[in-house]
Order: structure tokens, then C-alpha cells, then sequence
């Protein structure tokens, strides 16, 4: 099994939809800090956006900023600037690329977007972290220097069994953070409209899970790759009309790819189940490289970690504490591998590819033994390629795709 | 009468074996890879194909594996070295067996079941120690050849421990232990033993045992010490230098439907 000619990434239609709303929200934001209004609020990526919006915030994510460093390849340039002041290589790269950008005072925002000449300068951040504690050194970072408060929910970690205790205290605490949200962004919280937004919230994260299970058909109709750019809207704008309709047409785009039987990947052999962060830098180069394989990365614990299923408007603080602390990074080791055994059912997974990614322990599953166990158990393969989600200097090309290529043999070879 | 080759460009060293239809070894070769991969693999090939019939050499099936693999513009095919090392030990050693090859610029431990499938491998991190280089940085910084480590370390009388995983680290312990005034024989079998650690932590070691690889062609001592350590005969096939090239160039004879097809 060699690679041969770069092949052609099928091209996703709604793409110039996507584009079109990400700049709206950009403009958007862009706007509101020239004008001062409405107030704008940095959120991490699972952190209590809908409490945000209701309250009438314009929320913004840095972890998206730090998906766009890495994907644009300019993060190799900022995060030397953050460990100048201190923060180290080894720690989360979004942070340090995110951090360096700000003090070089650049941004890829500006390159994409004619007009904007910076992120959007808050008025709050809101941090959770149930994902990291990175986030929080993050976003204090950020509160010293531009003297804004940073407010945040403290969860626990490697959770089992999720129990009433551990949702009432989240639950305490999104509650406890509107008396201050309310004072900085001068609106008076309104449980209606927070309603609506948690609703619109799972409306969206319910029709990205229907896009993630359309690649439960043979051939699968969109890559791992591409999933992780069409992600995009599920995470900076869920909570809004413009997400829901956004996804509402790319379903409808990959259930035809799905009736006419075309796959992300012309003869599709083998079925790949990513497990980690993506290698911002090298999306496009890996999709064709799997492509070239003939094999499908198909599903992924990344993109299945916008689906919150608990969202219930009827029940908010309590569905928002329960959506936000039963995702996958906050769980045990468990947990972990039963949800990737369901997953490897579901798709019909013939090999497991593990990201070990330098600068992100907390979603680099690999390092306690969960490969080794998984392949004893569901008898089918895995792998641990060494990487990062933006900082190349930690990924060897010839190492990893070595390593594919030798997978995509064994595979081949069952 | 038709050739089958395999070239194995390394990051180091590449290497060419030639088979005739039964799988009879016919010609052989190891040069330095150098700058030019597709120039070395030529080269390889003229070296190995000395005395052989040149018009058959027209009548060949190539297939390169390395990591210049794909800079071998004549070839036909181009497998990973991980399948082609699996391919060339199980020619060798037809019984359930893990491969341990320490190259160059990296090593592989490779699983291999009792019909010569591949059901698993590993392959080192980014850095040089475990692996050839390594050895040759460090021969160079004790301004050694390095094909006198072997029996340098043969006449090592202490045990030194080299603990750092990283070659800049080790260079540095190197310095401390010659100050300390530690024989040279001494700290070159440290440096073994360091190598020999890296690799073999890579994986559980079980059952039978084969090495390959540039290190262990010119170190017997190295495998003996390998031995010691797992507490086993190693086996070691003939031309332990050449057995992802020999991997090769059995698939090209499989592509054939030849004889270990
Ligand atoms: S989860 Fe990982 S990538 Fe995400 S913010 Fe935390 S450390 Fe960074």
C-alpha cells in the first residue's frame, strides 16, 4: 500500500454558508467593541455560554482563536512569546499561541477578516474547567492585563458516576455567577429567555450529532477532518437561530452524499476512529494522506464533545450543570472506554488512532495504558502518533505518517 | 531470468538485496544514504547488482521501504519498513516471534504471529537515544570510531549507569563520569546498556526474540548484553543489516506470486 497522487478532498457545498455566518459572528463581535455594546464575554468552549447570551452578552472563544493560530500555522511564532514571560512549552499550546498573538498584538482575525485589527476585547471572562485547569491560568492571564474579572465554574474531575451532589454544586455555581454577569453587563437575568437559549442550544448540538452519525453509513460522507472546521458553528454559536439553520442544511447536504452512496473517501476500506485533539496545522495534509490510503477517519471523541443531550429548558441550571459535567474529558478511565467501545460499535471502527498531543494531557487518553486495553478487549488495532494540536515542533511528519502507513497495512492485512 | 529487489533507504544507511524467483539472495549492499535518496538507492542497486547479469536487471520488481522510500523513483511499489522488517524476520524465523530492530535514526519492536502476520509495533519517540545515532553522537563526542565500541565495551569491567533519556542530557553525564576518571570501556558499555533500555521499554517483551538492525550487525557484545538483560537467546538472522530489504524484495517476489507468496 503506497500514497500516491495527492487526491482530491471532496468538497463540502455548505462550506460558503459556514464561512458566511463565522464572519457575521466575527463582524458582529468587531462591532460591539467599537460601539461598547452589547458587552462581550470570553467563554472556554464548554463553559456556561447560554447563562452568556441570555444575559445579553456577545460571547467569544478563545479556544476557537487558538484552533485558527494552529490551523493558519502561525502559532509556531507566538508561542516562544508566551514562554518568554513564563509559560512553559509544555503546557497548553491554544494558551501560549492565544497569549504570544495577543502580546505581539496580532491575530489571524485580521488576515481573514478586512477590517478587524484585533480579538475582541472583553468585558468578562467565564471560564469552566471541567476540561483543564489550563483555561483558568488562561484567562487570568488576561484579567491582570487588561484588568477585566475573570469568573469561573471549578468542577470535578474524573467523574464515574454522576451524582446529585456533584450536579448541585455546579449548579450553585452557574447560579452563583449571574448576580455578577447581571452588574457587568446590565441586564437583569431572565429565566425565559435563558430557557430559549438552552433550547436552541440543544437544538443545535442535536442536529450536530445527526451530522457526526450520517458517517455511520458505508461509505462514510464526511471526514474527521472536515468535521472539525464544520464544528465551527457548534461551538461559537450554539445557543443561536443562525446554528441551528446553519446545520439544518449541512444534514440535509450529507444525507443526500449518504442516499447516493459518496463517501468522503473514494473506495473506502478501512474505518478509523480518532481519538484526541486534531493537528490544527496539518488537517488538509493528513485528510488527503488518509485519502490516498483509502481509509476513513470517521468519528471522533473531539467532535462528539459538543453534543450535550442533557439541555432541557424546563429543568436549565440543572440540564446545563448535568450537559456540562457528563462529557467525555471531565469522566474516569472508565467511562473513557466504554464510550469508545460504544463508539467503535456504532461506526463499525476497524482501528483506533490515538493523538498524543505534547501540550494537552487532558485529552491525550493514550498515556495510561487505555490503547493497550482497548485493543484486548474489541480486538481491533490501535495507534499513538505523537503530535500536538498547534505546536509542530512536537510532531515528526515521517514519524507519523510511517506510523499511519504501517496501521493502514496491518489493517489491510487482517 | 527476473530480479526481485528490495531497497531500504534509511535516514542513515540504505541498503539493496536482490532475489532470484526461489528467493535465493543474489547480490547485497549498504551504502550511506547521504543527502540524495533517489541517487543513493541507484547506487545500492549497482553495488549490489556487481557480477549479475545487467540485461536482467532490466527484467526487475523493485520495491523501496524506508524512510526514502518514496525517492526511489524506480521502484514499483514502496511498503512501509515496518511490513518489510516483519516480511524479512519471519523469513528467517518462521515461529511467532517479536522483532526488535534498532536503526539508524529510530527503532521498531514489530509483533509478529505464528503465520508471519503483523498484529502490532512501536516505534520510537522523536529523540535519538535507543537508537544508532545516538551511538554514533556519542562515539564522536569521545572522539571513538565507532566500530571500536564493540569491543571497547567487551572490556568493560564496571557497570556504569547512563540515566537521561535525552542524547544532550547524556553527554553531559559522559562529561561527569570522565572527570570522574571512569575508564572509557566502562562508560561505552553504559551507553549500551542505556540504548538497549530506551529500546527494549518500548514494549513487553515476550516469547521468542529476534534483532536486527545496523547496531546489532557491528555489535555482537550488544546483543549479548541484550540477552543478559531479557534472560534469553536472541536470535539474530544473517545479514541482521539487511532484513527490511530482504522484506522488500520478498514482496516483490510475492507480487509474482513467487516462491513465500
Ligand atoms: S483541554 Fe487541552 S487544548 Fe483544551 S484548553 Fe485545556 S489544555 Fe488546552
Amino acid at each position: 500500500m503506497s500514497e500516491e497522487k495527492k487526491p482530491a478532498i471532496k468538497k463540502i457545498q455548505a462550506t460558503g454558508h459556514m464561512r458566511k455566518i463565522m464572519a457575521d459572528y466575527f463582524y458582529e463581535l468587531d462591532n460591539a467593541m467599537k460601539q461598547g455594546s452589547p458587552k462581550i464575554a470570553w467563554c472556554t468552549s464548554v463553559g456556561p455560554a447560554e447563562l452568556l447570551l441570555s444575559l445579553g452578552f456577545l460571547v467569544y472563544y478563545p479556544e476557537n482563536h487558538g484552533a485558527m493560530l494552529g490551523s493558519s500555522r502561525q502559532a509556531a511564532s507566538y508561542i516562544p512569546v508566551a514562554n518568554a514571560i513564563g509559560y512553559s512549552p509544555d503546557i497548553c499550546s491554544y494558551l501560549t499561541s492565544d497569549v504570544g498573538a495577543f502580546i505581539k498584538k496580532e491575530t489571524p482575525l485580521s488576515r481573514a477578516y478586512e477590517g478587524i485589527e484585533g480579538v475582541p476585547i472583553p468585558d468578562v471572562l467565564v471560564y469552566n474547567t471541567n476540561q483543564c485547569r489550563d483555561v483558568q491560568d488562561w484567562f487570568s492571564w488576561y484579567s491582570k492585563e487588561l484588568n477585566v474579572p475573570a469568573l469561573g465554574i471549578s468542577t470535578y474531575r474524573n467523574i464515574g458516576n454522576i451524582t446529585e451532589d456533584h450536579l448541585s454544586s455546579i449548579e450553585k455555581q452557574i447560579k452563583g455567577l449571574i448576580p455578577q454577569l447581571e452588574e457587568i453587563g446590565g441586564n437583569k437575568f431572565d429565566i425565559d429567555k435563558f430557557r430559549h437559549i438552552l433550547g436552541l442550544s440543544y437544538d443545535c448540538t442535536q442536529l450536530w450529532k445527526k451530522v457526526l452519525e450520517t458517517n455511520k453509513s458505508i461509505p462514510a460522507p464526511i471526514s474527521f477532518f472536515d468535521e472539525t472546521i464544520h464544528m465551527g458553528p457548534a461551538v461559537v454559536l450554539r445557543g443561536t437561530e443562525t446554528a441551528v439553520e446553519y446545520y439544518e442544511v449541512l444534514l440535509q447536504e450529507l444525507e443526500e452524499r449518504v442516499a447516493q452512496k459518496e463517501g468522503a473517501v473514494q473506495d473506502e476500506k478501512f474505518r478509523v476512529y480518532w481519538e484526541g485533539m486534531p493537528i490544527w496545522g496539518k488537517l488538509r495534509d493528513l485528510a488527503e494522506f488518509f485519502i490516498s490510503l483509502r481509509t476513513a477517519v470517521i468519528a471522533s471523541t473531539y467532535c462528539n464533545s459538543w453534543i450535550f443531550d442533557s439541555f432541557d429548558p424546563d429543568d436549565p441550571f440543572m440540564s446545563m450543570a448535568r450537559a456540562y459535567t457528563e462529557i467525555f474529558i471531565v469522566r474516569d478511565e472508565n467511562f473513557k472506554e466504554l464510550y469508545i467501545e460504544k463508539m467503535v460499535d456504532m461506526y463499525g471502527i476497524n482501528g483506533i488512532l490515538f493523538h498524543d498531543a505534547k501540550t494537552c494531557p487532558n485529552n491525550s487518553n493514550n498515556r495510561y495504558g487505555m490503547p493497550e486495553r482497548l485493543e484486548k478487549k474489541l480486538g481491533i488495532p490501535a495507534l499513538t502518533i505523537n503530535g500536538d494540536l498547534n505546536d509542530l515542533r512536537c510532531y515528526s511528519e515521517e514519524q507519523a505518517k510511517t506510523n499511519i502507513e504501517a496501521f493502514v497495512e496491518q489493517l489491510a492485512n487482517k | 531470468m527476473e530480479y526481485f529487489v528490495g531497497i531500504d533507504v534509511g535516514a542513515s544507511t540504505t541498503k539493496a538485496v536482490i532475489l532470484d524467483k526461489s528467493a535465493q539472495i543474489l547480490g547485497h549492499s549498504v551504502i550511506h544514504s547521504g543527502a540524495d535518496f533517489g541517487a543513493a538507492a541507484e547506487d545500492v542497486l549497482h553495488k549490489a547488482s556487481v557480477g549479475l547479469k545487467k540485461e536482467n536487471l532490466g527484467r526487475k520488481i523493485v520495491i523501496s521501504t524506508g524512510y526514502g522510500r518514496r525517492n526511489v523513483l524506480f521502484a514499483d511499489l514502496t511498503k512501509t519498513e515496518i511490513s518489510c522488517h516483519a516480511k524479512g524476520s519471519y523469513h528467517y524465523f518462521q515461529r511467532a516471534h517479536t522483532l526488535i530492530d534498532i536503526g539508524g535514526q529510530d527503532s521498531k519492536i514489530i509483533k509478529i504471529d505464528d503465520g508471519g502476520k503483523r498484529i502490532g509495533f512501536k516505534m520510537n519517540r522523536k529523540c535519538a537515544a535507543g537508537t544508532g545515532a545516538f551511538l554514533e553522537e556519542i562515539a564522536n563526542r569521545l572522539k571513538i570510531k565507532i566500530e571500536k565500541l564493540n569491543g571497547l565495551a567487551e572490556k568493560a569491567t564496571k557497570n556504569v549507569t547512563i540515566g537521561s533519556y535525552c542524547t544532550v542530557f547524556t553527554a553531559t553525564e559522559i562529561l561527569t563520569k570522565i572527570r570522574q576518571n571512569i575508564r572509557v570501556e566502562d562508560i561505552v558499555k553504559g551507553i549500551f546498556e542505556s540504548v538497549i533500555k530506551r529500546a527494549l521499554e518500548m514494549d513487553l517483551l515476550e516469547g521468542n526474540i529476534v534483532m536486527s538492525g545496523g547496531v546489532v550487525a557491528h555489535n555482537p557484545y550488544f546483543v549479548k548484553m541484550c540477552e543478559q538483560k531479557l534472560g534469553k537467546e536472541i536470535f539474530v538472522p544473517p545479514l541482521p543489516q539487511l532484513i527490511g530489504a530482504l522484506g522488500g524484495a520478498l514482496f516483490a517476489l510475492e507480487t509474482k506470486g513467487g516462491k513465500h507468496a
